[in-house]
């Protein structure tokens, strides 16, 4: 008798101990290079193109961040940076699946061993380490604090000292919604993914669009990579991006392309993913927790290519 | 010089060169302002390559385009546009997810603050431009849920919109009915009349080209062969230009056959890929020695009907009997064992195996028989390449050998070679769904010729076709079909194009009402 009471009281602690303030932070956190990394994919999905680089483009922003950070000694140098070679490797994507028609998957998987072999190479060659770097001349991200909210503590928890790139992610939410939706650029990035024939007879270039949208993308992934190295903990370590670009891929699946639900699955991978951290504190053994986002995304995923398989199978029969 | 003619676009020596193919060799063009000019000629002859210059699609290989005397170059579509020059694509350039008043103002949209999409003035423009070309569009609908005529009407309106003074048309009737053909042809009578708009339509229907055209060029084999009024054109000569022969559109010789049913179709019921309803209690029957054509507007179950009746679609209700045995969801095998052969709709995704080479593909459907496989498994080479040795002579399949891959062969010559392998396996019963679509006229009246043939040996004979003229000429007995349900019946001669278009849409109603009143 007594010892089941104990039992539950133990249970209800550990459970407070997950279930709490900390870890809508922590989703909050942990979302965002989803967020930002999701938000460039849907463009090219829009256009498209399916990009499967996001992960490489992804791990060279980390790295990039970091190398621009300490060199300059400026955050802002870092994330600069991080972009220019994000945008760079985005164009070198586009040329070779729009200009000269390889298949994007091909060029998508050669970006990423790409991207994991150069930074390797880099992180020995430049700064002399292997596996990872971390020094203090390396300048975090501004985080921000709202004095408005700090006295409400509910808010304060929730919103209040993060990274920069956290606000900016949503403010990207809307911005990207609205380009894509309300204003006749977005219109033609996704007639040019839809059929691009109607959108070059009308009298603009998809291929144009399918740049922008390539470009933007690399930007905004690398960007996601400047946030895991330089927003909180301030280091690089070899495969930081840890499959993220293929859980936001999975992100802009599962929400259609569509801004906002994607923005919404990407706070539920980030959910699970900080579900996993939580749980650790409680002591669950961390193989374990550290599989639960993988197994979201492969359950949401397998039920989403069901939808789409059945799907592809309608048009291609009611092509034939 | 030419500044005092009405000369609006002239196109001189202009050539294309394809990889391998010369689309366009040496071609020179004039057309006059406010004129309806057709442009005829077989597939492949180049009128499309032509047009796709003028619009600015592809860059020619050589040769110059003046526009209104003066030289221009047109580099892409949009130099197109600025010149006045639009064109309806015969595969509609439509964004299917997206609404009409969308496509419509597509790539010249209306905007707010310089950088967003003004979607309210987007559906008033297009109501306005609906109301002036008399051109009927809910601009709030997606362009999927509509008719292939109102697709084509909105492609119209797109190109209108774009203050095109001279609309090119690509094969513009190929996918309409009668009725729908006919509005169109008003549309763009008015068009040229009361609008003062140029036309360029481009056809292979020469009917069309006599009803509607001022002048007309024929094309052949990517040279332009000539160009004529009109009015001093008929049938034979543009036929003879095309082809450059002589083409004899004589009247098929059908004998008559003593009626025997070999088969018999009661109720049958299926769901199409969308799992929606596409065939609703469909009976009918087929005697030997008879051609029973079915007429429908493309989607109305024609091809639901034929995958049921070769075992390539599960019915859920009804059945069919070939020779008095019943079938209910066989194999594709069994069926065929039973006597029937399919010439399918679409050559390429389910005909033939482009990448296999041509005897490959002539073997399809009896590889495991003797004598081409010893002992069902050994595959007797020197059979098979007899055999289609002597198909490709028999049916006129143009290639130097047997040996390559059928995806190298035209068309046309596709389509024979289907049509050699089917007919060749001798079964009572033949299921021929759009023999000549996409092919030339010389392969037509050959492929005709070989159907009749079939028939008068006492095949039995099931055609679907979305071609009116084709059921025409060689149905004896037409079944309509629209919505998946069989709206009429009628002996050959019995019924008009005209009448039988309304069957096809299911207005049939508004007819038999006219009907009575005249009683």
């Amino acid at each position: 008798m007594q010892e089941e009471r104990l039992n539950k009281r133990q249970v209800k602690g550990m459970l407070k101990q997950v279930l709490n303030l900390t870890l809508i932070q922590h989703t909050i956190r942990t979302a965002t290079p989803l967020i930002l990394a999701a938000l460039g994919g849907l463009l090219t999905e829009h256009a498209g193109m399916l990009n499967i680089g996001m992960e490489g483009m992804i791990l060279l922003g980390s790295f990039f961040g970091v190398l621009g950070s300490y060199y300059f000694g400026s955050s802002l140098a870092g994330v600069v940076l991080a972009g220019l070679v994000g945008l760079v490797v985005g164009l070198i994507f586009a040329i070779f699946v729009i200009d000269l028609k390889s298949d994007e998957f091909i060029v998508g998987i050669a970006i990423n061993i790409f991207a994991g072999g150069l930074t390797v190479f880099l992180l020995r060659s430049i700064f002399g380490v292997k596996g990872a770097f971390s020094s203090p001349d390396i300048i975090p991200l501004p985080r921000l604090n709202f004095p408005g909210i700090s006295s409400i503590p509910f808010l304060n928890v929730i919103l209040n000292n993060h990274s920069i790139f956290v606000y900016l992610s949503w403010i990207f939410v809307a911005l990207i919604y609205i380009y894509l939706y309300k204003t006749p650029y977005g219109i033609w990035l996704r007639a040019s993914g839809e059929y691009p024939e109607a959108l070059e007879t009308a009298g603009v270039s998809p291929k144009k669009m399918k740049y922008i949208g390539s470009i933007v993308c690399g930007i905004l992934c690398g960007f996601a990579g400047s946030h895991l190295s330089l927003g909180y903990l301030t280091l690089f370590t070899e495969n930081m991006s840890a499959n993220r670009g293929f859980v936001a891929l999975a992100a802009i699946i599962f929400g259609t392309a569509n801004p906002i639900k994607t923005f919404a699955a990407a706070l539920m991978f980030g959910f699970f993913d900080a579900l996993g951290i939580r749980l650790q504190v409680v002591g669950v053994p961390s193989q374990f927790t550290q599989m639960i986002p993988y197994v979201a995304t492969i359950v949401a995923l397998f039920i989403l290519t069901k939808r789409q398989l059945a799907k592809k199978k309608r048009d291609r029969e009611g092509a034939a | 010089m030419y500044y005092m003619t009405k000369k609006l676009i002239q196109v001189k020596n202009i050539s294309k060169q394809f990889p391998g193919v010369l689309a366009n060799d040496k071609v020179s063009l004039d057309i006059e302002k406010g004129e309806i000019h057709a442009i005829v000629g077989e597939n492949g002859a180049g009128k499309s390559t032509l047009m796709n210059i003028i619009y600015g699609l592809y860059e020619p290989t050589e040769g110059e385009i003046f526009f209104e005397g003066e030289p221009v170059e047109i580099n892409s579509p949009l130099d197109a546009i600025n010149l006045g020059i639009g064109m309806v694509h015969q595969h509609f350039m439509l964004l299917p997810s997206f609404t009409v008043a969308e496509n419509i103002v597509l790539g010249t949209e209306p905007r707010k603050n310089r950088i967003f999409m003004d979607f309210k003035e987007a559906v008033s423009r297009t109501e306005e431009l609906s109301k002036t070309y008399g051109l009927k569009v809910d601009p709030y609908r997606k362009v999927e849920s509509l008719s292939v005529g109102i697709q084509q009407r909105i492609e119209i309106l797109k190109v209108l919109y774009k203050g095109a003074d001279i609309l090119i048309l690509d094969e513009p009737t190929a996918v309409l009915t009668p009725q729908e053909a006919e509005d169109l042809f008003n549309v763009i009578r008015k068009l040229v009349k009361d609008l003062g708009k140029t036309i360029i339509i481009i056809t292979h229907k020469l009917q069309e080209v006599l009803a509607i055209s001022d002048r007309v060029s024929v094309m052949r084999h990517g040279k332009m062969i000539g160009t004529l009024e009109t009015k001093d054109a008929d049938e034979q000569i543009l036929a003879e230009m095309m082809v450059g022969r002589e083409v004899l559109f004589e009247k098929l010789h059908k004998e008559k056959i003593p009626k025997e049913k070999v088969l018999s179709v009661k109720g049958i019921k299926a769901r199409d890929n969308r799992d929606l309803i596409a065939l609703d209690q469909v009976s009918f029957s087929l005697n030997a020695g008879e051609i029973l054509g079915i007429a429908g507007v493309e989607g109305n179950g024609q091809s639901e009907l034929v995958e049921v009746l070769t075992g390539l679609r599960k019915m859920e209700e009804g059945t069919f009997t070939v020779k008095g045995i019943e079938v209910f969801n066989k194999s594709p095998r069994e069926i065929r064992d039973l006597g029937i052969a399919h010439v399918p709709e679409d050559r390429l995704a389910t005909g033939l195996s482009s990448e296999a080479t041509i005897w490959e593909n002539m073997l399809m459907g009896i590889q495991h028989t003797e004598p081409y496989a010893i002992k069902g498994i050994h595959m007797n080479k020197k059979k098979i390449m007899e055999r289609s040795d002597r198909l490709i002579e028999e049916f006129d399949i143009r290639t130097p050998t047997g040996d390559l891959p059928a995806g190298n062969l035209s068309g046309g010559n596709m389509q024979k070679m289907v049509i050699a392998r089917e007919f060749s396996f001798n079964t009572p019963i033949l299921i021929i769904a759009q023999p000549t679509r996409g092919v030339d006229v010389g392969a037509i009246e050959f492929i005709h010729s070989q159907i009749i043939e079939k028939r008068n040996k006492g095949a039995a004979i099931l055609l679907v076709s979305a071609d009116l003229d084709e059921i025409f000429r060689l149905s004896d007995r037409i079944i309509t079909l629209y919505e998946g349900k069989i709206t009429g019946e009628f002996l050959n001669g019995e019924i008009s194009k005209k009448d039988i278009g309304l069957y096809m849409t299911g207005k049939h109603m508004d007819l038999a009402g006219r009907g009575a009143s005249n009683e």
